[in-house]
């Protein structure tokens, strides 16, 4: 046809790579837009998206580095002499996940180029429905055409513009895992599992991390287990100020900055001085620059998302949405992938197979990790009432914390399950080591109709955590002391 | 535990033959004292001694050397063992389960007698018995074995670091003990008279091998010792002899391990004059699947079942199971179909279903489907090491809807993975389930 391409890809990230990659196995001509819009702190980084360079991967790494400090002084009960004092250099860790993610970004590079792929490192917008017009770093302009166009531009940290000196010196999850030198002593205000997992990690390797609430932690999650999460991070050291929000932040002398919040419950105003400031107040749809408005394709006015239907369709005709840029999905890499991935297959390869949004698994990487999948208790109440759901439940020690001599009290399970005598588990909760290996599995399971019988039935791996899962039979409703005991 | 929920008068005889070397240990059986507990703690000492290294890497800086101490070590992991032994005994006693630690026979029909360490008898009568005496390791039956070797009933306990050690045998216990002593610094020899993990997938279990090999154990592949003696002093002499020839090799080893498999405790225990009977060559009690031998009142589960799996889960269930049936009125019965087992190697291994080997043979081969990638945790990236050694595959059946009959996984935490598969395969799933479920980023079960 008149258009260059048979499919135009805006976003170089998770959704938008997969997407490529799977339509040119079907032989498609796909080209595919990349740009990365330095922060207001001047990080920038290469191909691959958030997940690769300021998400997933480089917070998982750091997660580990603060595991592994963890695992120093487990070792010593385990018979290991190690000299004291153990100390954590940032520089050495950040050089060594930023090299990682660098490797990454070439490796992304070399697929789309055995692929075919064409990559523009250029910013894309708009002219109109089937002509994109893209921009070097350096302002050369270069029209491109397609048949079809996918948008998967993902989204950025917000700042929270009301509060004065939140942009001038605060950074965000953009900045924090390129910093060179140690942030020192940080403040994490607001509650996402971004900040819970960076505040966990950052406590791990040593540093005096402070996390400011204004309400609850977690909001989406299933707030029994976000409170376990969070009591785990007390006992942990990471500092809680409860029920705070901050008003400004200013530069001090030394360099160090001030922060003012007020203190909801005593109706008080405190400062205190901290090295860095995170903000972590949600991701903002990266369309700003897209020119949508040219061609008509409908964003929520609301969260600003580009509205999609189920096979990932905008309001306009042959323009797409994958990722975190479309509303009503979930933020995750996974599914941006899939997503991608069955939009190629339905556009190039004669599928009709949606996605499917149901049931999509998760864990949040703080020092105890959280693996979810399916309704929430809350969710569950809500959905079908408390009377038709009967929650299984109990609390359980790790083998490897007994020797090390650590605190499990917030090692925990529950399942939701409905009443009726099928028993259909409606949802799966697990805080303890390696929650996202132990769920993975049993999300599968949930895929295929588990039930409650089915599950317990499965006999267990001993001795694991996750043998506990088809083992739970004590009841919310019982009342009964839900603590394993014994083998 | 479960019969005395239903007010039943019950009680457990418990009793610890000690081994050749005069060890012994308190009540809980094998996987408590001398199996999956300390054994997954050893194996956790020598992750953790990886873990170290690992540590470098992310930043963490401590002095150059490191070593570990094996009496700290022990001293824990026996301090753990033992308030388990205790809890078992409170347990009981909450429960009015009478306990007597004494050795225990069949005298005649429904009478027991039980002996004490001092050599006190009593006779008790029952309604029914359960025989869950398990197995214990078996010895070469060469010169020296009995005198100088040490089996898994005497390593979890040994009050001196078993320094240059020789493991006999390729069991999961000679693969597993091998692996975490290794990773505990100390310079290892596996021993092997032919193949690894005898009845596990044939492709990871040389996976396993090379794993092992590469990470500084030693084999000696096709060779089994003939006689072990006094070498030189502190040392044993080890002379063993090829499978495939006349060829004779001598070696030095501070210990002896020998895990050459186990044998069921069935052969004292009196059970010609109740008339159970047993597999004479094995010793293993064949049982109905409601457990029952063929002595109607007499039942038995576990390790010495013949034809079912030696692992604690199984045990536990059947044995829960079994007493629901008997005094609750339920009707379920053990499933022994697609059990999950982990092997905890320096690699660990964990798997449910068929193997690939079985499954061609049960199915053929253009009627299976494997699936396999190689993959890199990425924990081991910032480290740079053992690329490309992790490895999962799943076996899938064509003509049933490519119904997943095989799991295999071999990486970290293959245990805490492989659990959640083994249920989704115990709801049928099928290939095209597999494929639509999104997975959790980033992790090694995705």
């Amino acid at each position: 046809g008149k258009n260059e391409y048979d499919l135009l890809i805006i976003g170089g990230g998770s959704g938008g790579l997969a997407c490529a990659k799977e339509a040119a196995q079907f032989g498609r001509k796909v080209a595919i837009l990349d740009y990365v819009e330095p922060s207001p702190q001047g990080t920038k980084w290469g191909l691959g998206g958030t997940c690769v360079n300021v998400g997933c991967i480089p917070k998982k790494l750091m997660h580990q580095a603060a595991l592994l400090g963890s695992a120093l002084k487990d070792a010593q009960h385990y018979g290991w002499n190690i000299a004291q004092p153990v100390d954590h250099t940032w520089s050495v860790m950040a050089k060594a996940v930023q090299n990682y993610v660098k490797s990454l970004n070439w490796g992304h590079r070399v697929q789309l180029q055995d692929k075919k792929v064409k990559y523009f490192n250029m910013k894309g917008s708009f002219s109109d429905p089937h002509t994109i017009r893209g921009l070097t770093k350096a302002g050369k302009k270069t029209i491109v055409t397609a048949e079809n166009i996918v948008i998967a531009t993902g989204g950025r940290p917000k700042y929270p513009m009301h509060i004065a000196g939140a942009l001038e010196y605060g950074i965000t999850s953009d900045d924090l895992f390129w910093l060179k030198e140690s942030p020192g002593k940080t403040l994490t205000p607001f509650v996402f599992n971004v900040s819970l997992e960076c505040a966990g990690f950052l406590t791990g390797i040593g540093l005096d991390t402070t996390v400011m609430m204004r309400s609850i932690p977690l909001r989406g999650f299933d707030q029994q287990m976000a409170s376990l999460v969070t009591e785990h991070m007390e006992s942990y050291g990471t500092k809680f100020l409860k029920r705070c929000f901050p008003t400004k932040v200013e530069k001090l002398e030394s360099n160090r900055l001030q922060v003012t919040w007020k203190n909801t419950e005593l109706g008080t105003e405190e400062t205190d001085s901290f090295d860095t400031v995170m903000w972590a107040v949600g991701r903002a749809p990266d369309t700003e620059t897209l020119n949508l408005e040219a061609v008509g394709v409908k964003t929520n006015s609301e969260t600003g998302k580009i509205i999609v239907d189920a096979s990932e369709a905008t309001s306009v005709p042959h323009i797409y949405a994958v990722g975190d840029i479309t509303e009503g999905r979930p933020e995750l890499t996974p599914t941006a992938i899939a997503a991608g991935k069955l939009l190629a297959q339905r556009l190039f390869g004669q599928s009709s197979e949606l996605m499917d949004y149901d049931n999509v698994p998760t864990t949040v990487f703080t020092p105890l990790e959280y693996g979810c999948v399916g309704l929430s208790e809350e969710a569950a109440v809500q959905c079908y009432g408390s009377d038709n759901i009967e929650v299984y439940h109990a609390y359980y020690k790790p083998l490897e914390f007994t020797v090390a001599e650590r605190d499990a009290t917030q090692c925990y399970m529950k399942m939701v399950c409905l009443r009726e005598s099928e028993q259909r588990i409606l949802g799966l909760h697990f805080i303890g080591p390696n929650a996202g290996e132990v769920i993975q599995g049993f999300a599968l399971g949930i895929k295929c109709g588990a039930t409650y019988p089915e599950l317990m039935k499965t006999i267990g791996i001993h001795p694991t955590c996750a043998e506990e899962i088809t083992k739970l039979h004590i009841t919310k409703r019982s009342g009964l002391d839900a603590t394993v005991t014994g083998c | 535990q479960e019969a005395a929920k239903y007010e039943k008068k019950v009680m457990v005889l418990d009793f610890v033959m000690p081994t050749p070397l005069g060890n012994s240990w308190g009540l809980g059986g094998t996987c408590v004292n001398v199996g999956c507990i300390p054994k997954k703690l050893m194996h956790q000492a020598a992750l953790l001694g990886q873990a170290l290294q690992d540590s470098r890497k992310f930043g963490w800086q401590f002095t150059e050397e490191v070593k570990h101490n094996w009496m700290t070590m022990a001293e824990s992991i026996q301090n753990y063992v033992g308030s388990l032994n205790w809890g078992y005994r409170v347990t009981l006693r909450e429960k009015n389960v009478t306990y007597e630690n004494a050795y225990g026979e069949f005298v005649g029909p429904h009478t027991v007698k039980a002996t004490n360490k001092r050599g006190v008898e009593k006779l008790y009568t029952a309604a029914r018995f359960l025989i869950a005496t398990g197995e214990r390791p078996r010895y070469l039956g060469i010169p020296g074995d009995k005198e100088y070797c040490i089996s898994s009933d005497d390593l979890f306990s040994l009050p001196y670091c078993p320094g240059k050690t020789l493991v006999v045998g390729a069991s999961y216990v000679a693969l597993e003990c091998a692996g975490f002593l290794a990773g505990l610094g100390l310079d290892v020899t596996v021993m092997v008279r032919s193949i690894l993990l005898r009845g596990f997938d044939q492709d990871i279990a040389n996976k396993i091998g090379e794993y092992m090999e590469e990470h500084g154990i030693k084999f000696i592949k096709e060779f089994v010792p003939i006689k072990v003696e006094e070498g030189t002093p502190g040392r044993l002499k080890v002379t063993a002899k090829s499978t495939k020839g006349n060829q004779i090799i001598e070696g030095e080893y501070n210990t002896v391990l020998l895990a050459i498999g186990r044998d069921a405790c069935t052969r004292k225990i009196g059970l010609d004059k109740v008339g159970v009977k047993i597999n004479e060559k094995t010793g293993k009690i064949p049982v109905n699947d409601e457990e029952q031998t063929n002595v109607p009142y007499i039942y038995a589960v576990g390790d010495i079942l013949q034809d079912k799996l030696e692992l604690t889960p199984v045990a536990i269930q059947a044995g829960r199971l079994l007493v629901q049936r008997l005094y609750g009125g339920a009707t379920s019965k053990c499933d022994y179909v697609n059990v999950p087992t982990t092997v905890f190697t320096p690699l660990e291994y964990g798997a449910c279903g068929y193997s690939e080997e079985t499954a061609v043979e049960k199915f053929g081969e253009e009627n299976i489907e494997v699936y396999h990638s190689h993959f890199w945790p990425l924990e081991w990236t910032v480290p740079s090491r053992d690329n490309n050694k992790c490895y999962a595959k799943i076996i899938c059946n064509i003509q049933d809807n490519e119904r997943v009959i095989g799991f295999h996984v071999l990486g970290p935490n293959a245990g805490e993975i492989t659990q959640g598969f083994a249920a989704a395969i115990k709801c049928g799933m099928t290939k095209e389930q597999l494929d639509s479920t999104i997975g959790i980023h980033p992790v090694c079960a995705e």
